[in-house]
């Protein structure tokens, strides 16, 4: 201990200083911010970078085929993967390869669009029935009914009476899907009630509107965000379906149920047809999954403690 | 007389995203047998990590400890998890803050009480249970055998913490290490249980380590006081000393600061301010260039934002960190 | 002078099974009859323990929570049914504070509009900058920097926090605050600042504050009168020089003799009360404090003490009186 002696004041202070002693733990290397954010949420970024590469190649599909994914040419029909066809041919002879990159079009705008409509009327839905009291029971059983089929029968029951469209497939998934989403957010909305801010905006005069576009909506969204991206994947998964079974996506649109459909016949002896689309879609849908798992983490409050 | 239980420079360093976290940075104080230590301070000063510390609780990556805590003739520190176990709940026991989460929700109160019997005496499940029942009357608690099959949530916020109470001195610890543990109760509640605890105290013979920030209770059941601030002890002295002439301006700020009861008595006190300590407590992150109390001493020098103080003795039994100690005129 | 608050045998039952339709069935009586009043200025403190309803009773004032029955007036005009913009004249005036500083401020919304809420809801404001200048001014009257205003909630202390909850409450130009334990989660050190900060606050503005409470300390220091709650009713009100020194609820004077003092010559005369507050699904019979009573005898058992003046201004209710 040093021993020094101050005269600064009215009163010169003999002054010991403590000893400086140094940390005992390393501290964590800083490493750049990217780095950073890689190593703590590695789910994240795995998710989001296959989806980056689909939505990629989704977006340049008009570049990357190589043969015209319409182009019909019977005399090379059900040939195996060669040079000139990456993926083979199928039962018209169409290139497997090119229609399955045209397809990852018709998967992503399908998921992220039923996403969205899910999400608006679910979360319509569900911000009622949490803050209304009255109309929650009645909702609720709606939803519980709803719920209750599963989606992809409630799916071909709307497609069966209607046209078949993308559109029209997205409405029809994102029917079978919002309550789902409906049924979180009014889960979340209860329990965001119960907080102290929600009875200090009610006693500052604030109208049940406000409250619900102010000060619930933005809380619940984290919650939401994620609830979309599963409900993206379910609905990749169900229009996959719908296409197999013929009745969602039209035969004149690449999507990977369809080509599916096209090869089910011959897939024991010629499996790349079905092969091909499948492998695709479930690299889509792991994508979808990771990224929702990944954001769950990283949005989780107990992960995101600070000192 | 050589102390039970003596830690020495103690240090528990986090590793943490946002960098190295000092929670207890150079801690040195000696408890007795049959004495009761109270570490008084405020959250964030470290009392709750020393308490983990001592018996050796937390997850040591990523946490990490240095220095000494001795304890008939070991050092806790060395000692492997099998050691320790050994230790915990039979020499070194510990009462924690919430009584209700802190008791296994799923395992009926008999089932809990018997354990330590089991685990450090080596009883059979039959003797265990009645000397749980035992335990239950000795800590108050009436009914004590319909109790033993009932479940915590079935039980009071009180009688929950006589059970822990219970469980900790099942094996006649030498060491209670109390960490806040009447925080949670109701006033009358709490009076009941700090009863209790002295009572058990004298019976016993167990020293108890007392973890606060309630000078009321200080006064109640120690002896001796040592006051944390930012992770080191500003103040360390008999419980007389530290009300009567406490050393640090820190320690004089919390008495101020604290209304007593009784004060209506003098007509003049009504509105009279209490004495604010202005600002918060430090990060415990930011390395702190001399004293850690500087940013908000009612009394500080230039010298302070420089120096940081060494703990220096300033009366027979009663040390200080602040660099004007003994300059320090008696408390109004 | 008509009180500000007026509180007339308030009652809030908890159903617990079945909806508001079974009366008959079990309920928590949270609050049995209560009735006081607070006056311009003044500070009226509620204490008592946990499962006494003070909580409950704050809630029940500001409409949060609906009253079962019993009137509430404010300067005079009854608003125990008040609907829609009545109701909101009245919450103009009434203004809370909560106890706790982490959860009674929306994460997600900057300090400048948490404060400028109640402005806004009470057609207070003028221009964005009219707004923000009433913002700031606040904000320096609570003592907390004027370019707060941009940051996060997350971002202060716990101290801090409880002062923009108070900023937020005297935004409208509250007559009356209701401070629920709006200082018991802050430490010591803090809690001192904050409850200087609202004596303050009324030596400057004049605002009456209802301050509920389980500590006794603080109570003494702020307050004017006293009410102490014991299971849903009121057993002892008084003004603070009376109930501190000279307490007649056996109640008050065991919690009185409970507080540890923080001196150390002291050897207070402890009433150490016997077992636990029971349940308030089932209150005893009588005299609802005759289970822990040390002096409880046979009429406590069967008949229920009304709360009576013993002394002046000061009421209790207990049959020893």
């Amino acid at each position: 201990m040093t021993s020094t002696v101050d005269t600064a004041g009215d009163v010169p202070l003999v002054l010991q200083a403590a000893p400086d002693l140094p940390p005992i733990v390393a501290a964590p290397s800083r490493a750049g911010p990217l780095t950073t954010f890689a190593r703590r949420n590695p789910t994240l970024v795995v998710g989001g970078l296959l989806l980056m590469l689909i939505g990629l190649a989704a977006i340049f599909a008009p570049w990357l085929w190589t043969v015209d994914p319409h182009a019909l040419a019977p005399a090379r029909r059900i040939r195996p993967p060669s040079e000139t066809n990456w993926f083979g041919t199928d039962d018209l002879g169409r290139d497997v390869y090119s229609r399955v990159i045209y397809g990852a079009r018709t998967s992503l705008v399908v998921g992220a669009a039923v996403a969205a409509v899910a999400t608006f009327f679910g979360v319509l839905v569900g911000v009622v029935s949490g803050f209304v009291r009255w109309l929650d029971p009645i909702i609720m059983r709606i939803i519980d009914g709803l719920m209750s089929i599963p989606s992809v029968l409630i799916a071909i029951a709307l497609l069966g009476v209607a046209r078949g469209s993308i559109a029209n497939v997205i409405i029809a998934i994102a029917l079978a899907e919002f309550p789902r989403v409906a049924r979180l957010v009014r889960g979340v909305v209860l329990s965001l009630r119960e907080r102290s801010y929600i009875s200090a905006a009610i006693a500052c005069g604030s109208s049940a509107s406000r409250i619900m576009s102010r000060h619930i909506l933005p809380n619940a969204m984290d919650p939401i965000i994620i609830q979309a991206t599963y409900i993206g994947a379910s609905a990749i998964i169900t229009e996959a379906i719908l296409s197999f079974l013929g009745v969602g996506t039209p035969p004149t649109i690449p999507s990977w149920g369809n080509i599916m459909a096209e090869g089910r016949a011959l897939w024991q002896v010629k499996p790349y047809i079905v092969f091909f689309p499948s492998i695709f879609l479930c690299i889509t849908v792991l994508a979808v999954n990771l990224l929702g798992d990944g954001l769950r983490d990283m949005l989780d409050p107990r992960a995101a403690k600070r000192i | 007389m050589q102390p039970l239980l003596s830690v020495q420079n103690l240090r528990a360093h986090f590793a943490t995203r946002d960098g190295v976290v000092r929670a207890v940075d150079g801690l040195s104080f000696d408890v007795c047998a049959g004495q009761t230590l109270a570490i008084v301070g405020e959250s964030g000063c470290g009392k709750s990590v020393t308490s983990l510390s001592i018996l050796r609780l937390l997850d040591e990556p990523p946490a990490k400890l240095a220095g000494d805590i001795l304890f008939d003739g070991r050092n806790l520190i060395d000692l492997d998890e099998a050691a320790m176990r050994q230790l915990r709940g039979n020499q070194i026991s510990m009462v924690f803050q919430e009584p209700m989460t802190s008791l296994n929700p799923l395992l009926t109160v008999g089932r809990q009480l018997a354990e330590p019997f089991v685990l450090h005496q080596g009883l059979g499940y039959a003797q265990a249970r009645a000397r749980a029942v035992e335990m239950l009357s000795l800590v108050g608690i009436a009914l004590p055998e319909q109790r033993m099959r009932e479940y915590p949530h079935q039980l009071s916020g009180g009688m929950c913490q006589r059970v822990m109470i219970a469980i900790a001195i099942a094996c006649n610890p030498k060491i209670l290490v109390a960490d806040e543990p009447t925080t949670a109760l109701d006033v009358t509640i709490q009076a009941q249980i700090l009863d209790l605890m002295r009572g058990l105290q004298a019976r016993i013979g167990s020293a108890i380590i007392l973890i606060t920030h309630d000078l009321g209770v200080v006064a109640e059941m120690a002896q001796r006081v040592v006051v944390m601030y930012a992770g080191r002890k500003v103040e360390d002295a008999s419980v007389a000393e530290i009300f009567e002439n406490p050393r640090h301006p820190y320690t004089r700020g919390l008495l101020g600061a604290i209304p007593k009861l009784g004060s209506s008595a003098d007509e003049s006190t009504l509105h009279r301010r209490l004495t604010e300590i202005r600002g918060a407590v430090p990060s415990l992150i930011a390395p702190q260039e001399g004293c850690s109390f500087a940013g908000r001493c009612p009394m500080v020098r230039d010298v302070c934002r420089r120096v940081a103080p060494a703990l220096r003795e300033v009366a027979a039994g009663h040390d200080s960190a602040c660099h004007l100690a003994k300059e320090l005129g008696p408390m109004q | 002078m008509t009180p500000l608050l007026e509180v007339s045998d308030l009652v809030k039952y908890f159903p617990i099974i079945g909806g508001a339709f079974r009366r008959s069935r079990e309920a928590v009586r949270a609050v049995d009859g209560l009735s006081f009043h607070v006056d311009r200025g003044e500070t009226l403190s509620i204490v008592g323990e946990s499962g006494c309803g003070k909580s409950t009773v704050g809630k029940a004032i500001l409409r949060l929570t609906e009253p079962t029955s019993g009137d509430l007036r404010f300067d005079g005009k009854s608003y125990v049914a008040a609907r829609g913009a009545e109701m909101k004249a009245i919450r103009r005036r009434l203004q809370v504070v909560f106890q706790d500083p982490y959860g009674s401020m929306n994460p997600r919304m900057r300090v400048r509009e948490t404060i400028a809420e109640p402005l806004y809801n009470f057609g207070l404001t003028g221009s964005r900058l009219e707004t923000t200048e009433k913002v700031r001014d606040l904000l320096v009257r609570v003592g907390l920097p004027a370019d707060a205003l941009t940051r996060f909630p997350h971002e202060f202390s716990g101290g801090q926090r409880q002062r923009l909850s108070i900023a937020r409450a005297l935004a409208p130009g509250a007559d009356l605050i209701i401070c629920d334990e709006a200082v018991s989660a802050l430490d010591v050190s803090v809690k001192a600042q904050i409850v200087n900060l609202l004596s303050d606050l009324q030596q400057e503005i004049g605002v009456a504050l209802l301050f509920i409470s389980h500590d006794l300390a603080i109570v003494e220091h702020l307050t004017h009168r006293v009410a102490v709650m014991y299971l849903g009713k009121i057993v002892e009100l008084a003004d603070r020089r009376d109930l501190f020194r000279d307490a007649r609820h056996p109640y008050t004077r065991a919690l009185l003799s409970a507080v540890p003092a923080p001196r150390i010559k002291v050897r207070k005369e402890r009433v150490i009360l016997k077992g636990d507050v029971p349940s308030p699904v089932h209150p005893p019979s009588g005299c609802r404090f005759h289970t822990r009573c040390p002096l409880a005898f046979e009429r406590c058992r069967t008949e229920e003490p009304l709360l009576r003046s013993v002394d002046d201004k000061h009421l209790s209710a207990c049959h020893l009186d």
